[in-house]
């Protein structure tokens, strides 16, 4: 019974559907009016927009949506209105490849999206032949940008190796600090933000990785390991890890007297960190992502989506609202959809989004996104130059 | 040479910390062949009633020398009340049973007061104040050796002198040994083994607590979780040492401690553990009892 009303339904909808196209093409009058407009301007989302991945996927199309109707609500970017062409990708490589052809197929002049490393890497290749930039909002894998396979390629969001790059660009031109040890937790998270460090090390000439070596969580001290910082001659440690361990190394260098200056990653960034180090948490430095909730641009963002969708805006929402300014400024400043003038628009002209003001280095990194350099002062964490 | 020096006393400060938790474990070995899995926690309880007290007392205003004393005093208290009731808890009513019952009951006894304590306190890491005094005299040598390493030091070898003389020379001590060598005989020569198993894990305990205030004081802070990770160190301590045996509980933690420091110095922090359990499985190939266990031939 039930599949009988829903067969009923299915055949109603696909008539009314036909219907409306019918209508829409017969009526000479719409017609004309579509002739007269300029060419619209075809921008491809593709994402997770069903699947258990679904909630990093949808709030990028709302983003666009709410960016997208606003602008046609006046009369879109130099009379010619915004036209979202959105695919679904499950997050999962093999879709995504479809999805790219699919929008290729549409003739898009540029995508917002994927929303998954994978799923972005599988579906790079076919916007790169068909010449079509891709900006992702999520993807965060460093290789996409750094392998230089991608010259269509563009982020909003900050790539894994962000916080080490970070870490070691303030140690080596802001502190000028030649000789640095590299210690981690051993974890996925502490080890590759320490590898990553030690790369970024040995690429400046100035800087020197005198000691690099991965610690045992939760032992009962950290005194050897301190003894042998001290040995190295290290004039700063950059940690990759947590702050538990982080803040017992801390005090065990601060009582031995050791000024030794230490950096470290998010994990630290940490109130507890601060709770438990107390005054020996002074002078610390960690990494953290940018504070922008007091953009104006993020609160008009915010405060659009609440409008529109009755509620606060689910993941990445920030960073897909960031990358569809990015693409209307670019087209504005170009006055064109050509991949080559978007493309040099997007790394030579900034633009004022919720994640600050940015444009694009030469591999697709926003410059100007993501992390902070914050010193422990007087017990808070605060945001250094 | 000063690098060898630093390292030395490192491993030394990190020995000590093993043996003031190893002794209460090797101590309860030693009398009833029972491995307390539970006593690192009693470690982490006694830890954390110092801390309450510490609290407290702070805003009271007294000064560092008695606080450290009321805390301490009120850590062995608890510990030992802790230690007294698990035993008659968890390994009184399994006394008879397979040597494997009470290790298991051990091991669920130590889990049960890890979460009692995470849920009840916190799971977080919490500060612990310092609570041992910066020393006059070691002023001069503060580059070397910090007072809480001292205090450490000091007490480890008060503890383990103490011990010794307990169970050679007082009563007491002579029932713990006849408990330890047989106890349905010392039943028949008078001897109340309950009294005496008792007073066992309260020593033990104790000790454990005068571990946990001052290991605290100087790590500077504690969790739930402290007690499981140092138990299994000073309980491998115990065994390279020698289980059963009180002076090698002390050399086991030493050899632990300078074996850690020294890989993680001229080698790599990496493979801290490796060379750690590398050193245990070879002694213990060598010399199956421990580097100052006696070897006894099983009982019939």
């Amino acid at each position: 019974m039930l599949r009988k009303k829903s067969f009923i339904l299915f055949v109603l909808i696909t008539v009314f559907t036909g219907l409306m196209f019918m209508g829409c093409s017969e009526d000479p009058a719409t017609e004309a009016v579509q002739k007269k407009e300029l060419e619209p301007i075809r921008i491809g989302i593709a994402g997770a927009h069903t699947g258990e991945l679904a909630s990093y996927g949808l709030p990028t199309v709302k983003a666009c949506e709410i960016i997208a109707n606003k602008l046609n609500a006046k009369c879109g970017i130099g009379g010619r209105k915004i036209e979202l062409v959105i695919e679904d990708d499950e997050c999962k490589p093999e879709k995504a490849t479809n999805a790219a052809s699919k929008l290729v197929g549409e003739g898009v002049h540029m995508v917002v999206g994927h929303i998954c490393s994978g799923a972005t890497k599988a579906a790079l290749g076919i916007y790169k032949s068909s010449n079509i930039p891709l900006m992702s909002p999520s993807a965060t894998n460093p290789p996409l940008t750094q392998s230089g396979d991608y010259p269509n390629f563009f982020r909003t969001i900050a790539s894994d190796d962000a916080q080490a790059r970070v870490e070691v660009e303030f140690a080596v031109k802001t502190l000028k600090l030649t000789k640095i040890a590299v210690i981690h937790d051993k974890g996925d998270y502490g080890k590759g933000l320490a590898e990553f460090a030690k790369f970024f090390l040995e690429n400046e000439p100035a800087a020197e990785v005198v000691l690099f070596e991965g610690i045992t969580p939760g032992a009962v001290d950290y005194s050897a390991i301190v003894q042998k910082i001290k040995h190295s001659g290290a004039e700063a440690v950059i940690y990759g890890g947590y702050h538990p361990e982080a803040s017992r190394i801390v005090m065990t260098m601060r009582k031995n007297n050791m000024k030794t200056i230490f950096i470290s990653d998010d994990g630290v960034k940490d109130d507890t960190f601060i709770k438990v180090a107390k005054e020996y948490a002074e002078g610390v430095y960690a990494t953290g992502p940018k504070d922008t909730s007091t953009n104006p641009l993020t609160i008009e963002a915010i405060e659009l989506h609440k409008q529109a969708y009755g509620k606060e805006p689910g993941a990445f929402f920030l960073n897909a609202y960031s990358a569809m300014l990015a693409y209307v400024n670019a087209i504005e400043k170009s006055c064109s959809t050509e991949y080559a003038d978007v493309t040099a628009a997007l790394r030579n002209e900034w633009v004022a989004t919720p994640l600050g003001i940015i444009k694009f280095d030469s591999r697709g990194d926003a410059i100007g996104v993501g992390f902070s350099m914050y010193q422990v002062q007087n017990g808070n964490y605060v945001e250094v130059e | 040479m000063e690098y060898f020096l630093d390292l030395f006393l490192g491993g030394l400060t990190r020995g000590s910390i093993y043996a003031l938790i190893a002794l209460g474990y090797t101590m309860v070995y030693g009398i009833i062949e029972l491995i307390n899995f539970a006593h690192g926690e009693i470690y982490m309880i006694g830890a954390f009633i110092a801390l309450i007290v510490a609290s407290v007392l702070t805003m009271y205003g007294l000064n560092m020398i008695s606080i450290l004393l009321i805390a301490s005093i009120v850590a062995v208290i608890y510990a030992a009340a802790y230690g007294l009731t698990i035993e008659k808890i968890a390994y009184k009513p399994l006394r008879k049973a397979p040597r494997l019952s009470p290790l298991i009951s051990a091991i669920g006894m130590s889990i049960l007061l890890q979460n009692y304590v995470g849920i009840a306190q916190t799971k977080d890491f919490i500060p612990f104040p310092n609570l041992i005094p910066e020393f006059a005299f070691l002023a001069p040598y503060k580059d070397t050796i910090r007072s809480s390493e001292f205090m450490i030091l000091i007490t480890t070898a008060i503890v383990m002198v103490f011990l010794t003389l307990l169970i050679k020379f007082t009563k007491i001590g002579k029932a713990m040994r006849a408990t330890a060598q047989d106890k349905q005989m010392a039943m028949l020569v008078g001897i109340d083994i309950n009294r005496v198993i008792s007073f066992t894990f309260v020593l033990g305990s104790s000790t454990a607590a005068i571990g946990g205030v001052l290991i605290a004081s100087h790590i500077g802070q504690i969790n739930f979780y402290i007690g499981f990770i140092a138990g299994i160190k000073a309980f491998t301590a115990a065994v390279l040492g020698g289980i059963g045996s009180i002076p090698g509980a002390v050399l086991g933690s030493l050899v632990l401690g300078w074996t850690e420091s020294f890989a993680t110095g001229y080698i790599s922090s990496d493979y801290e553990d490796v060379f750690a359990f590398s050193l245990l499985v070879l002694i213990l190939i060598f010399k199956p009892e421990g580097l100052l266990g006696k070897s006894t031939t099983q009982k019939v």
